[in-house]
């Protein structure tokens, strides 16, 4: 088996995509008839670069705002304010004219892979329609062929170009999902949980899929799950998220070979290892209580609520997210007496 | 013949009927539970995990019919009446569902959704059922259990739900408490609360438990004895050690190796189980993991191979060792 996981992308000079305080704040209704719409931070002023063939981890509990921040990435969702520069160029708020061609070059897949693809339309149409909206010059034939290629390029037979989506399984649509993503040969994809709805043998050849497409085509993925073992394996760099926040931001063997901030250790500890005596023997965190809700999150730090560590000044003023190393950024106050 | 099997289960057979025929959910399932003891059941979907327990809970939907023997201590359980079985379900040998909303009623407050069973089956006036409704939500770590009481099941946070769960499955300290995916929709951090939970009640209660899921890290931490479903029916049991340090089944060593590892750095491509889960409508004659294996021989194709036990408390579907 050759060695393809998580090979280091040669670092090129410069990031294809670089996020700058992203915040994407929602306007909910009030608790009463007449109360003011109160504001929800579902992202709450995030940074990081990505250089092409990399692939980003999005870590965090349900809610933390992963699926906000990938669809403000790509202004499926209008951020609310923050800059997203695509190969140096800021994105926000550019008009649909400017968009249009960019959206060649940056696709999404999604966690439940039957729902997201349109049932009345065959699989060859489904995969074809990016084609025939960003490539209209194409003919038919030329299109055809294409279609036929990439299914082949993500294990679905050719043949059954003309069946519908209900008749396949959660792991077949999930490679109908990708192959319609892949078409345009974009150079990024945000993986939304791409994995997380198949079965554990299913959910290997999906990754392994990935991970051959993204050496094939120097692609660059944002691959967000809450699943910290398969991130492990994908992923080279990653950022966890805590109510809208960046806690830790870093290279994958930094993060798991030492993680810096409390949470990250909380989360790292608590997935189960499928092996009984190291599972029975290993040290855990046991985090107490539950998530604050979004809408009145903790003064100063938002993890103070849980974390085993917090101090006074941790309720009074936010920790900047810090680099520790050359591959680690921290929003801790105290990450250097904790770890 | 009297064991102290708490339950005993023989050739089960759950079938459903459907407009495109007949679909073998569960075949021949036998397996036995001691008290205290906690049996893993894992599998991929739509191996017959649940329907085993539905079956065994008399709570099979309609169109579904089961055979075979269920024996709760000494006495057979299987198919009887509902006001027969409500005497056990729910008092001696309780279930949390994999989805949450089958056992809260989401327009009763939890109050009301715990006192009922105690009030009838333990015969407690209101104000001793709300007591130790009270103290059931305290034990399962609900803060505010008095007040939270009164609230209704949206107004719970999903980890909260879950424990709320638990406890109204714990009320009458049931001899046997089954548990179908409790933490898979939780987060990680919830789901070791929960599992933390689970261990302690064990401790505390003695309570046989089973623990039905997908995910091999839990069992590995929590169960004594594992029992491995594929395409309707057991293909390996065996001790929690045995399974994951010497399985024989290559479906078992497939999904064991197929697990990426948090505690490894892993430079090579995961090692993926080819092909697709069998349409239990539709098995191939033979073994239905012929199509995956990666061992198959001829023998496979012709000829189903049978549950055999090769050593103590431990039993294998295959011929890959016959053969040798
Ligand atoms: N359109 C919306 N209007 C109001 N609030 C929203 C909207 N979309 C998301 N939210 C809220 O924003 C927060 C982040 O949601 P998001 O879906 O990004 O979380 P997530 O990390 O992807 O969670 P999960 O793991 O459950 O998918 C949540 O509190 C969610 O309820
Ligand atoms: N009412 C029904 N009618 C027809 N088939 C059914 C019915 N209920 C369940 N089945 C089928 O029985 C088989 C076993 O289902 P079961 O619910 O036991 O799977 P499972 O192993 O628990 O899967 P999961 O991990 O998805 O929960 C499946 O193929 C399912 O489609
Ligand atoms: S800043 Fe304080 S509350 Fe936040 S993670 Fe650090 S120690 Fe914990
Ligand atoms: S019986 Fe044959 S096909 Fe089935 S698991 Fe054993 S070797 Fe593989
Ligand atoms: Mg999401
Ligand atoms: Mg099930």
């Amino acid at each position: 088996m050759t060695a393809i996981t998580a090979h280091k992308p040669k670092k090129a000079t410069s990031p294809i995509l670089s996020v700058r305080d992203l915040k994407v704040h929602f306007s909910v209704p009030g608790k009463g008839l007449f109360a003011p719409d109160r504001k929800l931070r579902a992202v709450d002023g995030v940074n990081f670069d990505l250089y092409p063939g990399e692939t980003l981890g999005v870590v965090g509990e349900s809610g933390c705002g992963k699926s906000t921040l990938g669809r403000a990435i790509l202004q499926l969702i209008p951020p609310s304010s923050g800059q997203v520069a695509w190969l140096g160029k800021d994105i926000v708020g550019a008009p649909h004219r400017e968009m249009q061609p960019l959206r060649r070059d940056l696709q999404i897949i999604f966690q439940d892979p039957l729902a997201s693809l349109n049932p009345r339309m065959t699989i060859g149409e489904i995969i074809a329609e990016p084609l025939v909206t960003h490539k209209p010059e194409l003919g038919k034939d030329e299109i055809k062929v294409r279609v036929k290629r990439m299914m082949a390029r993500v294990g679905l037979l050719p043949q059954m170009i003309n069946r519908y989506p209900h008749e396949f399984s959660g792991g077949q649509c999930q490679r109908i999902g990708i192959a319609r993503a892949m078409i345009l040969e974009p150079k990024l994809i945000v993986c939304d949980e791409p994995v997380s709805a198949l079965d554990v043998s299913i959910q290997a050849q999906i990754v392994n899929l990935l991970q051959e497409l993204q050496r094939e085509f120097d692609l660059s993925l944002i691959f967000i799950s809450h699943d910290l073992s398969i991130v492990r394996h994908i992923c080279h760099r990653i950022m966890v998220l805590y109510l809208g926040n960046v806690m830790e931001l870093a290279d994958r063997d930094s993060i798991y070979a030492a993680p810096r901030h409390p949470y990250t250790k909380a989360l790292i500890s608590a997935v189960p290892i499928p092996d009984p005596e190291i599972e029975r023997n290993k040290e855990r965190i046991v985090l107490t209580g539950d998530l604050p809700s979004p809408l009145s999150p903790p003064s100063g730090c938002v993890f103070r609520t849980r974390c085993p560590f917090a101090q006074d000044k941790c309720a009074t003023a936010s920790p900047t997210l810090d680099r520790v190393s050359e591959t680690q950024e921290v929003a801790c106050h105290f990450h250097d007496s904790i770890s | 013949m009297t064991t102290n099997h708490i339950l005993t289960v023989e050739n089960l057979t759950a079938r459903f009927q459907t407009p495109d025929g007949e679909v073998a959910a569960v075949n021949n399932v036998n397996f036995h539970l001691d008290p205290g003891e906690t049996l893993g059941v894992v599998g991929e979907s739509g191996s017959g995990k649940t329907q085993i327990f539905m079956s065994i809970m008399g709570l099979l939907a309609k169109n579904g019919t089961s055979s075979g023997s269920v024996r709760y201590k000494d006495s057979e359980i299987l198919n009887l009446p509902a006001r027969e079985l409500n005497k056990i379900r729910g008092v001696s040998m309780s279930m949390i569902f994999q989805d949450p909303m089958t056992s809260l009623n989401p327009y009763l407050k939890i109050s009301k959704q715990m006192t009922e069973v105690l009030v009838e089956h333990r015969g407690m006036s209101e104000a001793e059922a709300l007591k130790r409704a009270i103290a059931m939500l305290d034990r399962v770590g609900i803060p505010g259990a008095a007040q939270r009481v009164h609230m209704y099941p949206h107004e719970f946070s999903g980890g909260m739900r879950q424990r709320v769960m638990i406890a109204m499955a714990l009320l009458c300290d049931p001899e046997v408490l089954i548990a179908d995916e409790p933490t898979t929709a939780l987060d990680v951090t919830v789901q070791a609360q929960i599992l933390d939970l689970l261990r302690d009640l064990q401790k505390d209660f003695n309570t046989a438990t089973v623990m039905i899921t997908h995910d091999l890290g839990v069992v590995a931490g929590l169960c004594d004895r594992v029992m491995v479903m594929y395409g309707g029916r057991v293909v390996e049991t065996g001790s929690v050690r045995d399974i994951y340090y010497d399985s024989h089944h290559p479906y078992t060593e497939g999904l064991l190796k197929s697990m990426p590892r948090i505690d490894h750095a892993n430079e090579e491509s995961l090692f993926a189980i080819p092909g697709q889960p069998p349409n239990l409508q539709n098995l191939p004659t033979g073994c239905a993991y012929q199509e995956r294996c990666g061992y198959v021989m001829d023998r496979c194709c012709a000829e189903r191979p049978v549950l055999t036990v090769f050593d103590q408390g431990r039993a294998s579907a295959c011929f890959r060792e016959d053969g040798q």
